[in-house]
Order: structure tokens, then C-alpha cells, then sequence
């Protein structure tokens, strides 16, 4: 173990290049639909049970399940009423079990990113080829199921190695949503090639909010509004990123959705020049074109402060 | 240390569930259904009397509301007491003023020790379902199966016996089951487990599970998750479940009817303070058209009518 990977570095806040999105817009808004697939009988990984109850769960299992049949249709249709995108974080097995789901995704013109094969299986002591096979996989599977070749990761469960983000690097991903150290993307530290952070979010997180905030599903309206509110007026002077991560089992149930449908009306309520709505794809491959060489040189110049 | 060859073994990678005890379906693809007189809704409505022994074993875990301090924990085991003796008159009380029927589920040893209670219910005409036999046995993966046998015969037994219903309904104690659980049920004459959360209708899982009717008998709409758990107030918890029922509801435009499962525990919900919101949230279900009032007999009964 070391005390720091050394991912990326120190960055103030103050003085970065003002970063302006399309149409001079000062919030990056996307939109990230976690689909997910929790096995009911999982191997055993020995840093982390899958399930607190011996298989199978069926209380645990059950709720993750109610996501894909029930709750992903009304996740789906308040996205459709507000002209939403998703970019899915998708446990890539779910293509194999439920590709009823991917065709429906696909058919929106969705962006999909890797969210590990399951979400009942981690990353936590695997090997080198262990975690090759991982991203091999994620690859292969989604450019065959959707013709789209893979820009962003999220790693399963948020389980990481060592080495998880130079591989990102080395296999071509445009962006890893697994580090929340900044609200806007970053240029990381990597063997090769090029990668950013994209912020995605621990906070206004369907799953975060509800469980570890215990907020009710009107406050997790008001969160979300309230960050959106912020991030504009931020965005005057730096272009930001919001992430709303969501997942059909906790949002997508008939009473949670109000409070979910209600941010999105807001915050779609903007104008383009506040808000550009778009994909993780699509704000990753703007930051390159337009912004990452300046901030590159920004963080080598001022390296730590 | 690195992982075994097998952790990157998908063998059930496949269409489908990763299991053979139901399959997959998603619940906008499937026929819509009506209700009895056109009704829109299925409100329905369980709550479960329960016994937390005091010397409740963590075999394999402790059910959700059971004993936290070293032994013996008489302040839980008396707070889960009072549900009984006077949190569910309360209950009783409000559902009788807004006329709704309800399911109850009912640990085996309270038949035994509190017959007055199983004759309340009879009167009031609530179903009883099986609730186990205490909240000490719980169903788990890896039991012995002669053993949860065994208790799945006693607790049906008892029910019957006291209660003179066909107890034809089952929710496992912590909504717990083992590998088998589904296929001892339906071979003691139970038709439906409210154990899977799964869905907003009701379904058939396969030979695996007994080809039981897994209900709509989510862990979401539950004193327990939303009070206890969630720690929301009482206000909050009707907003939750005003916002459950309007979604629900303008749903069945589309989709054709739904059910609105709402599952209430005595020593939570029977609380003084606590039960005027649920007459409150009642109230205001029951001011809506087309709302019907079921159990889960009732409602699965309407179901595979038209399945």
C-alpha cells in the first residue's frame, strides 16, 4: 500500500483557464443511469461480501432486481419527457441477461460505459490479468451489443486496484468517473496516453442521499436543485460539470420518482446558455479538444499551488 | 494474494436471471389487468404481529426489530410487546373507520400465546398469512431442510388450527428464505410469498421456487424502512406514500391496474403520535375514485383470473 497513488496533482481552484461549454454554457449537465446486474449466488470475494444475508439474499436481491423490471421504465420515461440522454454506467453481464434494456437504451441514442461486469463481483485482489480480462471484456461486449467503442469506466461497486486507472489509459478510455476530488474534469497522471476525471457525484447520489443521508425523496429534489443552483453561479467563472448518478431501484420506485422528475424539470427549464445537456462521451471529448492542453500546461505550471 | 480462476467465471452469464426460481420480465411489457368494478388500484394493506423472544438467536442474523442489548433486553422486548397488546387496536381502529380490509401476518407463537388476537382478526375479517413461527427462525440459505420443513409445517398448522382460515399467503420472517423456502410453501398449500420485493404485480416464479406467486409486498412502503430506518417523520411518510399512490395511480392510464402495497408493524406505526397519519394518508387514499380495497388473497385471486 502507499499513502497516495499519485493520480493527480494539487490544483487550486482559483485562476484555472475559464472553461466556457457550447453556447457559452457555465454547467456540463449529464445524466448517469446506473443499470445494474447483482448476482444471486456470487463467488466470494475476501475483501467484501456481496450480500450481508447467506445466499440468497432475497431481500437484498430482490430490491436490486425491482431497478430492471419495474423501476427503470419510469427512470426512462421522466428522461424522455425532458429530452435527457443517458450515459449508462452498465454492468457489462447485464447485456447477456437483459438486452431488452440495452435495445430500449440504444434506441434514445444512450451513451454506455463500463461499470465492471457485475456489480456482485469487485475488483479488490485481482491481478493484472485479472483486471485486463475486465476491461477486454467491457470492450468487446458493448461494441458488439451497440457499435459504441467504450470512453468512460466506472469500476464495479467502486472497487479499485492499483493499477486501475493506468489500464483505463493504456485501453484507450476517454474518462474514469471513479475520482471526486474536482468539479471539473482533470487531466490524470498516467503510464500512457491520456485520461481525465469526470465528475460524477457521491452527493447528489440516488443511493448516497436515501442511505447514507437518509433524505427523503423530496430533499433529494431540493439537493439537486440547490447544487444546480450553485454550479451556475460558479460557472460564470469556470465551466463545471454536474452529474446527477442514479439507479431504478431506489429512484425508479413510485415514490421517489416525483422528486427526481421535479430537478430535471428544473434544471432543463434553463436556457442553452446555462446549461449544455449532454453525455459524459460528449463533454470528455469536448474537454480534450478544447480545454485539456491548457489545463494540462495550467497543472505543470503551478504543480502544487 | 490474487483471486481464484473462478471469480471470472461467468457459468450463469445468460438471457435472463442468473437463477431458475422466476424469470425476467419487464413489468410495461406485460398485459394490463382490471380490477374488480373497473377499480384502478389495489390498495393493499398488511401488518404483521410478531414475537421477538428474548433469548432470540443471530442464526444465522436477527430479524429486523429484534434484540439489541445484552440479555435481557426487556426494552425491546416490550416495546415490540406493546404493538401487540396496544399498537394494533390503533390500527385496527383507523382501518376500520375508512372500512379497509387487510392482510395479517401472523407469527405462529402469537396464535399460540395471544388467541385473542387471532379472534380479532376473524372479526374483523382480515386475512391471516404465515409469518413463521417467531422472529427467532428465521429461513436462510444453507438450513437444514428438515428443519425449515418442520417449521413451515408448524406455523401453517398452528394459523389453521387457531385461526380456521385456509392461510394460503406467507411472508418469512425478516423477508428471509432459504433455497428451498418457495417449494415447502406451495407443498403445504400456500399460494403466494410476500418475501420478493421485486415487482409492482404480482408474478409466477418457476418449478425452482414451487412456482409460488411472488406479491408486490415491497421493503419501500413500510413503517419499518421509512420511519425506522429512513428515519423520516411522520409527515414525510405520508408525503412518501401520497407520492406513491399518485404515481401509481396516473399509471394505470397506460399500464393498467396496479397495486399499492402499503405494510404497517403495530409497535411503529401504533404509536400515539404516529397514527393519526395514518388515518390522514388513509383518508386521503380513500377520498379517490376507483380505489380497491383488497387482501392479498383478493387481489392475486382477481389477478390470475385474467393471467
Amino acid at each position: 500500500m502507499k499513502p497516495d497513488l499519485e493520480l493527480y496533482d494539487y490544483w487550486p481552484y482559483e485562476g484555472r483557464p475559464k472553461i466556457t461549454w457550447p453556447n457559452g454554457a457555465k454547467v456540463a449537465f449529464w445524466v448517469a443511469p446506473n443499470i445494474e446486474f447483482y448476482e444471486l449466488n456470487p463467488p466470494v470475494n475476501p475483501l467484501r461480501k456481496a450480500w450481508p444475508r447467506p445466499s440468497p439474499d432475497v431481500l437484498m436481491a430482490a430490491s436490486r432486481d425491482y431497478g430492471n423490471r419495474a423501476g427503470h421504465r419510469r427512470v426512462m420515461d421522466v428522461m424522455d419527457k425532458y429530452n435527457v440522454r443517458g450515459s449508462v454506467s452498465l454492468n457489462i453481464g447485464l447485456i447477456d441477461h437483459h438486452p431488452e434494456l440495452i435495445e430500449e437504451a440504444k434506441e434514445r441514442d444512450w451513451e454506455f460505459f463500463s461499470h465492471g461486469i457485475y456489480n456482485t463481483r469487485y475488483s479488490y485482489e485481482m491481478d493484472e490479468a485479472q483486471e485486463r480480462a475486465i476491461l477486454e471484456d467491457s470492450l468487446e461486449s458493448v461494441m458488439k451489443a451497440t457499435g459504441q467503442k467504450l470512453a468512460g469506466y466506472l469500476a464495479p461497486a467502486l472497487t479499485h486496484t492499483e493499477r486501475t486507472i493506468d489500464l483505463l489509459a493504456e485501453y484507450g478510455f476517454l474518462y474514469s468517473c471513479d475520482l471526486f476530488q474536482d468539479d471539473m474534469p482533470q487531466p490524470i497522471n498516467v503510464k500512457s496516453g491520456r485520461l481525465i476525471s469526470m465528475p460524477y457525484s457521491l452527493e447528489i447520489n440516488d443511493i448516497i442521499v436515501y442511505n447514507a443521508y437518509l433524505g427523503t425523496p423530496r430533499r433529494y429534489g431540493q439537493m439537486i436543485k440547490d447544487q444546480f443552483d450553485q454550479m451556475l453561479i460558479e460557472g460564470a467563472d469556470c465551466g463545471n460539470v454536474m452529474c446527477i448518478p442514479l439507479h431504478a431501484y431506489a429512484v425508479g420506485h413510485p415514490h421517489r420518482i416525483k422528486g427526481f422528475e421535479e430537478a430535471l424539470e428544473y434544471i432543463t427549464g434553463h436556457a442553452k446558455e446555462d446549461v449544455w445537456v449532454a453525455t459524459g462521451r460528449e463533454i470528455a471529448e469536448y474537454y480534450y479538444e478544447n480545454y485539456y492542453d491548457a489545463c494540462a500546461a495550467d497543472i505543470a505550471a503551478r504543480k502544487g499551488g | 494474494m490474487t483471486l481464484d480462476k473462478d471469480y471470472l467465471e461467468y457459468p450463469n452469464r445468460r438471457a435472463g436471471m442468473d437463477h431458475d426460481l422466476y424469470d425476467f420480465s419487464m413489468l410495461d411489457r406485460r398485459p394490463n389487468v382490471t380490477w374488480p368494478n373497473g377499480s384502478k388500484l389495489a390498495l393493499w394493506i398488511s401488518y404483521s404481529l410478531e414475537f421477538f423472544p428474548l433469548d432470540q438467536p443471530a442464526k444465522p442474523f436477527k430479524a429486523p426489530g429484534g434484540m439489541v442489548t445484552p440479555y435481557p433486553d426487556l426494552r425491546h422486548y416490550t416495546t415490540r410487546d406493546y404493538g401487540n397488546r396496544i399498537g394494533i387496536h390503533r390500527i385496527w381502529k383507523v382501518l376500520n373507520k375508512h372500512g379497509l380490509k387487510a392482510s395479517a401476518a401472523v407469527n405462529s407463537k402469537v396464535a399460540e400465546r395471544y388467541p385473542y388476537l387471532i379472534n380479532k382478526i376473524n372479526e374483523r375479517g382480515d386475512e391471516i398469512i404465515g409469518h413463521g413461527v417467531d422472529m427467532g427462525k428465521v429461513h436462510y440459505g444453507g438450513m437444514d431442510d428438515a428443519e425449515e420443513q418442520a417449521l413451515i409445517k408448524e406455523s401453517l398448522g398452528t394459523l389453521r388450527k387457531a385461526s380456521g382460515q385456509p392461510v394460503t399467503g406467507w411472508w418469512s420472517p425478516g423477508k428471509s428464505e432459504s433455497w428451498n423456502t418457495g417449494k415447502h410453501l406451495t407443498a403445504n398449500g400456500v399460494e403466494y410469498s410476500c418475501d420478493w420485493g421485486n415487482d409492482d404485480m404480482p408474478y409466477q416464479m418457476n418449478e425452482a421456487a414451487g412456482n409460488i406467486w411472488a406479491m408486490p409486498h415491497g421493503d419501500e412502503i413500510w413503517d419499518r424502512t421509512i420511519i425506522m430506518d429512513k428515519k423520516h417523520n411522520e409527515t414525510e411518510f405520508v408525503e412518501e406514500i401520497e407520492d406513491a399512490f399518485t404515481v401509481l395511480y396516473d399509471e394505470t392510464d397506460q399500464y393498467g391496474g396496479r397495486v399499492l402495497s402499503i405494510v404497517l408493524t403495530p409497535y411503529i406505526i401504533g404509536q400515539h403520535y404516529r397514527i393519526k397519519y395514518l388515518d390522514e394518508v388513509l383518508g386521503w387514499i380513500m377520498k379517490h375514485e376507483d380505489v380497491w380495497s383488497a387482501n392479498g388473497s383478493e387481489i392475486l385471486s382477481a389477478f390470475k383470473e385474467q393471467a
